[in-house]
């Protein structure tokens, strides 16, 4: 091997954890159809909370909550949460019920770059409703082992 | 061991909306980080939450490696009965862990 391909064989394995690393908003829509199969999705009743400007991407702390009765007759079923740019599109899918008496869910999530997130709610008439959030992140989640 | 923090009422009025929070401590290992050898690191994450009172779910969360290490979640429940609110995580590598806490309904 002369030393021309041999660069050019490096140079791909290189490149191979970064594809590894990367969802697309095309794999975010995907993710999504995934869930809500051919319904259609309408914004509104939907409040993704999440800082618009992060300074540390490991834990952005994002609060999730949909107008609803959560009565037995119209509650909301699902909480999903989608991203963009991170590694794979899910961020997470909440299940609820009218037991839950309020739709909200909060947690912490990692974000690996500045973009778009989506949240979709369920109801518990089949609909779909969304919302979504451009954030910037200033220090990505961190890719490589502390030391 | 792992640790458990819960955050949960003791005590509340019957049908008042009470607001659970649940903090577990994980590494959350996305399985795409490289560690100092250069190797990826094994994915170790916790892939699901669920809640139970008196043993009737109440709220499930499927996480992803996009969670924050040591994942933290709130949500609400209707304080129907006196009882019992389980808490179970369960994930990579055999993760799994159980918390309880009583709650008392007048």
């Amino acid at each position: 091997m002369d030393r021309r391909r041999f660069l050019a064989g490096t140079a791909a394995i290189a490149v191979l954890p970064f594809d590894r690393a990367s969802a697309t908003p095309e794999a975010m829509a995907e993710a999504i159809k995934k869930v809500v199969g051919d319904s259609a999705v309408t914004e509104g009743r939907v409040r993704l909370d999440m800082p618009p400007l992060i300074e540390n991407g490991n834990t952005v702390p994002v609060l999730v909550s949909v107008e609803s009765p959560m009565t037995v007759a119209d509650h909301v079923k699902a909480i999903h949460v989608f991203n963009e740019k991170n590694p794979q599109p899910n961020v997470f899918s909440a299940r609820l019920s009218a037991r839950n008496g309020k739709a909200s869910v909060g947690t912490r999530i990692k974000l690996g770059d500045s973009q778009k997130i989506v949240a979709i709610a369920e109801t518990s008439d089949g609909r779909f409703w969304s919302a979504s959030a451009d954030v910037i992140v200033t220090l990505a989640a961190c890719l490589e082992e502390s030391t | 061991m792992a640790n458990v923090l819960v955050n949960a009422p003791k005590t509340a009025k019957r049908g008042a909306v009470v607001e659970i929070k649940a903090l577990i401590l994980h590494p959350m290992e996305t399985g795409f980080r490289s560690g100092t050898n250069g190797q990826f690191i094994p994915r170790n994450i916790v892939e699901r939450f669920t809640a139970t009172w008196n043993d009737a779910e109440i709220f499930s969360m499927d996480m992803s490696p996009a969670i924050s290490a040591n994942p933290f979640v709130s949500f609400f429940a209707v304080a129907a009965e006196s009882g019992t609110i389980r808490l179970r995580w369960t994930g990579d590598q055999d993760f799994a862990v159980e918390e309880q806490v009583a709650i008392a309904v007048e």
